[in-house]
């Protein structure tokens, strides 16, 4: 008789759920953290232009490799740029790429994954497609397409959404595989619904609570990935500061140098530690059989 | 019809539950879910309890087994012993002592509460193992020797078969004879004969009637079914809403019940006698089915492999305003019939033609334009409507489909809640605020809004308690007088075959064998396993609506069992 009742506003409820916590017992203490650094964090970086002291690129000779110091508070690289400022302005970056892989290969993998979810015939091509897609490493993919299209903030987050792709199209596919057996789906063809619309208002909605985990496992992997490419010299050009090309540029100083590899590490650390707690929370709360056993 | 009248006043009293109150866990205040049932059971008994979804059966059983689910449910007050000892009390490996050696249980489904990678055997001699000190041979004799008393044949064989490679049948005797290998002084069933084919069901409830007579075992069973309940039951408790209603021996229950809600109950039950013949409405039929055969899989692409032949050579028709029931047991396939017709899966061959289209080979866009005459209800009314939607959303998305204005399609949507029973104002709300007769009838309101030609029924109502089911039975029959609608009524059940149909068509693996006017066929089968089904029937002899043995005129053949 007592039926879940199902999320109508998945991505809603996510939201209320963390922020205004109406069940307060069932969120601990480790997912609160986690949300308050990376709240942090986000709104740091993207107001970093108007507090920091110097122009991320701009360099100062005078300055070199400067310990830090009331004038300088990480202190300076080895152009003598400010890296409190560069690893601030940074984040933004860093962020942007995580936040826009996740949405690319969210919304990307959503519309495929329906299709190859619903029609059989599709369903054997695309897939096939995919599981060569997954064969390829996907660390190699991004430098060649990189390499290809060169350096910039799109091709970089192309390069760290298409590897992604195939995993939220397997996801989607599976839910939209179980979900079109439901007689409610069933009926609905029997109203005479066409497919369009059986597709994204019956079938989609039950993708949003697993989709919304996912996004969040691949903005933190691909603000990792952004920073592995950077530091391989295949990120985003370094005129842009993001914290992997602060880190790639730091390796070389350190040795004597080592706050220019760990501020920025430490940063990245911590913001993908707290999406992949967020992400798990989000997935105890929209999927009640995951969650750990009481007692 | 025979009841069972053994007297039990001298028996030893087997369980004993006194007062027993359960409520939600840390919630003394709020309405307990069993509150103050008292039980009596003694040796060689088989006490009945009966009751609605959501009466405490299952949970009073748990309770009896010390399996409550401890972080939902606790006991708050009375005791449960069994021979003297208390049960509510006792401790986490006392009760497992307990368990097997003094009380066994049996579930619904046998094949979920057997382990899928282990074999049989083997998880019969577990419950050896952990309970006696046999040695590893004697233990597997002891078990072969438990699998012959429970009538599996081939013992040898099946000892080292895995559950999916055996029948639902089978697999319950594996469940019995686990149970009773350790000869327990108490045999819990729940719902055990619910998920089987009515013949199967026979022969399970001979089955545990005869372990019973063998052992001495008391056994405390669990039904909603008042068939079944006439077929096994010494002392009947009827239970309601957490609490007992009556309690009285069966023939006395069911001739003299003396509370309103057993008589509800008793009344609610379906009639085997057929219904009076109803006139046909017309002579021009609005379904003409010839031929219809669905394989699944077969062809192949390297090598041609035999498909299953799931419906075969099936040819039927139904005017406007009659209905016909296709009857037939799990793999029968009748829910292909009809889903065949509603072209949910496409048919191999044969014609399909309603209300003048042959829509057997149209195309999927072809066909979109005649959906509309013909409609679905569905079994499972707790997934047949889009949990996301609101009731409203539901019944307009089908006319809006065919051009309907929504603001129509709203007001016809008010009209429809009205025509199955509820109330307009539950429009806006959504299917869970429902209970399960409650969303079959906005299932059948959203089929309705399409004005059909047909309408399917697809096991309807079996999902469903008697007195909800009886309930939906009328809305039906209301729906169809009122608006003159064909319909295919899908069902295993053939009491509610028998009050509803019109013609039945009867199908054993993909094949009819049987097609005439209701009467005819359930009241002079001509097929052997028409008559068998008929036969296997729990409680057929008995009207329970009049309490009194069925009028005798009407079912006069195969009354030999």
């Amino acid at each position: 008789m007592i039926e879940q009742p199902q999320s109508r506003h998945s991505a809603f409820q996510v939201l209320t759920g963390l922020l205004s916590l109406p069940a307060g017992a069932r969120v601990g203490i480790g997912p609160m953290l986690a949300a308050l650094t990376l709240v942090t964090i986000v709104l740091a970086s993207i107001l970093a232009p108007l507090y920091v002291p110097y122009d991320p690129l701009a360099m100062n000779s005078a300055a070199r490799l400067k310990p830090p110091s009331d004038e300088f508070l990480l202190g300076t690289d080895p152009y003598g740029r400010d890296t409190f400022s560069r690893v601030m302005v940074g984040g933004r970056v860093s962020l942007l790429i995580g936040v826009g892989a996740a949405l690319v290969s969210v919304a990307v993998g959503l519309a495929i994954g329906l299709v190859a979810g619903f029609f059989r015939m599709a369903d054997s091509i695309i897939m096939r497609i995919m599981d060569s897609l997954m064969a390829i490493p996907a660390i190699l993919l991004a430098i060649a397409l990189v390499a290809l299209n060169g350096p910039s903030l799109g091709s970089v987050i192309i390069a760290i959404t298409v590897p992604e792709v195939p995993r939220v199209v397997r996801l989607v596919r599976s839910v939209v595989l179980s979900a079109r057996e439901e007689p409610y789906v069933e009926a609905a063809i029997a109203l005479g619904s066409s497919m369009p619309k059986i597709l994204i208002q019956h079938l989609m909605p039950n993708t949003m609570a697993p989709l919304i985990v996912q996004g969040t496992y691949i903005c933190a992997s691909a603000i990792l990935i952004e920073a592995i490419l950077s530091f391989l010299g295949a990120g985003v050009s370094t005129e842009i500061p993001t914290w992997g090309n602060i880190m790639a540029e730091g390796r070389t100083y350190f040795q004597i140098k080592p706050g220019l590899i760990f501020w920025p590490g430490l940063l990245l650390s911590l913001c993908i530690l707290s999406i992949n707690l967020l992400g798990d929370t989000a997935r105890d709360l929209l999927d009640p059989r995951m969650k750990k056993r009481e007692g | 019809m025979q009841f069972k009248n053994k007297d039990f006043s001298d028996a030893r009293e087997v369980l004993n539950v006194r007062n027993l109150r359960i409520g939600l866990t840390g919630r003394p205040n709020a309405k307990p879910v069993i509150d103050g049932i008292d039980l009596t059971i003694r040796a060689g008994e088989t006490h009945c309890l009966v009751g609605e979804s959501g009466s405490g059966k299952s949970v009073t059983s748990l309770a009896a087994m010390g399996l409550l689910p401890k972080s939902a449910l606790e006991v708050q007050g009375g005791s449960i012993t069994l021979d003297d000892f208390e049960i509510t009390s006792a401790s986490h490996s006392q009760m497992r002592q307990l368990r097997a050696r003094r009380i066994a249980m049996i579930f619904q489904e046998p094949m979920t509460a057997l382990n899928p990678v282990l074999r049989v055997g083997e998880q019969i001699m577990e419950v050896l193992n952990m309970h006696s000190d046999l040695s590893p041979s004697e233990a597997k004799k002891r078990t072969l020797d438990m699998m012959d008393q429970v009538h599996l044949p081939d013992v040898n064989r099946i000892f080292s078969a895995f559950p999916h490679q055996l029948s639902g049948g089978q697999r319950q005797r594996i469940m019995i004879a686990m149970a009773l290998i350790l000869d327990p002084d108490l045999l819990i069933a729940d719902e055990p004969t619910t998920a089987l084919d009515v013949t199967t069901q026979l022969q399970i409830l001979k089955l545990i009637a005869e372990m019973q007579e063998r052992h001495g075992t008391a056994v405390l069973f669990i039904t909603h079914d008042m068939g079944v309940v006439a077929e096994i039951a010494d002392t009947v408790t009827v239970m309601q809403q957490g609490q007992i209603v009556e309690r009285a021996p069966i023939a006395e229950l069911l001739t003299n019940p003396q509370k309103e809600y057993t008589r509800t109950l008793l009344t609610a039950v379906p009639n085997l006698t057929p219904r009076p013949a109803r006139a046909a409405a017309s002579q021009s039929e609005v379904v003409r089915v010839a031929g219809l055969d669905m394989t699944y899989g077969g062809g192949g692409f390297f090598r041609r492999s035999e498909g299953v032949r799931a419906a075969q050579d099936v040819s039927f028709t139904i005017q406007p305003g009659r209905t016909l029931g296709i009857v037939g047991e799990s793999g029968s396939g009748k829910s292909t019939v009809a889903r065949a017709i509603m072209r949910l899966i496409d048919p191999t061959a044969g014609s399909v033609n309603v209300a003048g289209t042959e829509i057997a080979q149209l195309s999927r866009r072809q066909l979109r334009d005649h959906r509309k005459h013909l409609q679905i209800v569905f079994q499972d009314p707790y997934r047949s409507l889009n949990p996301r939607w609101t009731v409203a959303r539901s019944l307009c998305e089908g006319p809006i489909n065919f051009g309907v204005p929504r603001a129509e399609a709203m007001r016809h949507a008010a009209e429809l809640m009205e025509l199955v029973d509820l109330p307009r104002d539950a429009l806006d709300r959504y299917p869970h605020q429902f209970s399960g007769g409650q969303r079959q009838r906005i299932a059948i309101a959203r089929a309705v809004a399409m004005k059909p030609d047909l309408l399917v029924a697809d096991e309807a109502v079996s999902a469903l308690d008697v007195s909800v089911q009886a309930q939906v039975l009328d809305l039906l029959d209301d729906i169809q007088e009122r608006f003159g609608v064909a319909m295919l009524f899908i069902t295993h059940d053939l009491r509610v075959a028998a009050q509803i149909c019109d013609e039945v068509l009867v199908m054993q693996r993909g094949e009819v064998v049987e097609y005439g006017p209701a009467g005819e066929v359930l009241a002079n089968p001509r097929h052997d396993y028409t008559r068998n089904l008929i036969e296997a029937a729990p409680g057929r002899h008995w009207d329970f609506a009049n309490y009194r043995v069925l009028d005798s005129a009407t079912m006069t053949t195969g009354a030999t069992a």
